[in-house]
């Protein structure tokens, strides 16, 4: 119970950072980063794999309703939710390892690293060609993703170093 | 039947996946496609509700700005109003007959209190809606220029489709000499957007101001849009013409909403001919 109770504090608490603070950030004219996918990395992974990915897709959509921009932000929430563990058991080489002992303070820093660039990349891949949808301006959805998978990933970081316990 | 439950079983995560991507696909297409009622949009009670609470606090920090810009706005009116022909006579000998008048225009007040214009395809929020009088398809614009045109409209709150989107295409022409032409954007910096579909013989010239054509039901003819910062010719073609907006539309707060009270007219006359 006070399990579900936490996990819907950090849903609210996430969107309304994103919406209110994150998405007003602008740095350089132009970049916002998307931190509320931190709940998808801090979600315990456990088997109830279905409501996780119902929550994902609902937090994606969320962020979509306050920012209009259609189910682009539900559609890579999800798809990062969905390649999580199989992420994950890659990046730690093992192929079952203990589902409730999980936390991403729990293994190294570095795959932790790993861990959150290639699923803040992935999420912010398919953000932008979402957004920009046609094949044109590669370009600029590359581009895009890279700088602000840079400022994502670097204040995720920082956000759950200070605001998780180490295990 | 039973290797059906089986493959369910087997794969319901990835059937989940499946399903809950569609349908965050189905919004985002239908996101793109213009005028259509949406089902995701930040007009709604509660996304509304928030932004305005928000915007109520953030109010506070720009009043100083926002009265210079008034009482700058005021001096330009008071100026055209001392315009007036000489009156030779002291007597008012003209009767002002109000059967003359008509308006087809009406402005209603209204300010922004959601702001984007970072994404590829931005929609503004305003904190006017169907309660006053607000429908979509009317044009928004500031004492600065042209915003964006209204789109899905609730109760209190409504949308505006930036300039600054895919599908924005504003009926546009040269000041000087009535050329008209396309107001797009290409999503690269949201300080200028490009004019297209410009006649080959204009003359055009770095400076130029471009304003608002009349020429769809929207927007009434010369409001400003900004002015020409470069252009390319290929032969006699032009490839690209960038014009700077006068709009700052990173710092938008008050603005007026245009209703054309002819529209309904002009749409029916308009389904009549095809």
């Amino acid at each position: 119970m006070n399990n579900i109770a936490q996990n819907t504090i950090w849903f609210v608490l996430l969107v309304l950072l994103q919406v209110l603070i994150f998405n007003n950030i602008n740095l350089l004219g132009h970049t916002n980063p998307y931190i509320y996918i931190a709940y998808i990395f801090y979600y315990p992974i456990k088997r109830e794999r279905g409501r996780f990915l119902f929550l994902s897709f609902l937090l994606g959509l969320s962020i979509d309703f306050f920012s209009n921009t259609g189910g682009i932000n539900a559609a890579s929430t999800l798809f990062i939710a969905f390649i999580r563990l199989s992420v994950l058991s890659s990046i730690l080489k093992k192929t079952d390892f203990d589902f409730h002992q999980f936390n991403i303070r729990s293994i190294s820093f570095g795959r932790a690293c790993t861990f959150i660039t290639i699923l803040t990349f992935t999420h912010h891949f398919i953000l932008f060609s979402l957004d920009y949808f046609s094949l044109k301006d590669m370009g600029s959805i590359l581009s895009k993703s890279i700088t602000t998978a840079l400022l994502s990933i670097s204040l995720i970081l920082i956000g759950i170093i200070s605001f998780t316990k180490k295990k | 039947m039973q290797q059906i439950f089986k493959f369910i079983e087997k794969y319901k995560y990835f059937l989940l996946f499946l399903i809950l991507e569609s349908f965050a696909l189905f919004f985002t297409i239908q996101n793109h496609s213009y005028h259509r009622s949406k089902f995701i949009n930040s007009a709604n009670t509660l996304t509304g509700g928030i932004y305005r609470q928000m915007s109520s606090i953030n109010d506070f920090f720009y009043l100083k700005k926002e009265n210079r810009l008034l009482s700058k706005e005021n001096i330009h009116l008071k100026n055209l109003l001392s315009l007036s022909p000489y009156d030779l006579d002291s007597v008012v000998s003209e009767q002002i007959d109000t059967v003359n008048f008509y308006q087809k225009y009406k402005y209603y007040r209204g300010k922004i209190i959601s702001n984007n214009y970072t994404k590829r395809n931005n929609f503004l929020t305003i904190n006017r809606g169907e309660k006053h009088g607000i429908t979509s398809i009317m044009g928004v614009v500031n004492s600065y220029g042209i915003i964006g045109v209204t789109n899905s409209v609730s109760k209190h709150n409504a949308t505006v489709m930036s300039i600054l989107h895919k599908d924005s295409h504003t009926n546009v022409k040269l000041k000087n000499n009535d050329h008209y032409g396309s107001l797009i954007w290409n999503g690269k910096d949201y300080r200028t957007v490009q004019l297209v579909d410009l006649p080959r013989q204009t003359q055009v010239g770095i400076g130029d101001t471009i304003i608002t054509g009349g020429k769809s039901s929207i927007f009434p003819e010369g409001i400003l849009v900004g002015t020409i910062k470069d252009f390319e010719k290929q032969g006699n073609d032009f490839q690209l013409i960038n014009i700077k907006l006068f709009n700052d539309m990173s710092a938008l707060s008050n603005i007026n909403i245009i209703s054309n009270l002819e529209q309904k007219e002009i749409k029916q006359l308009e389904t009549a001919n095809e």
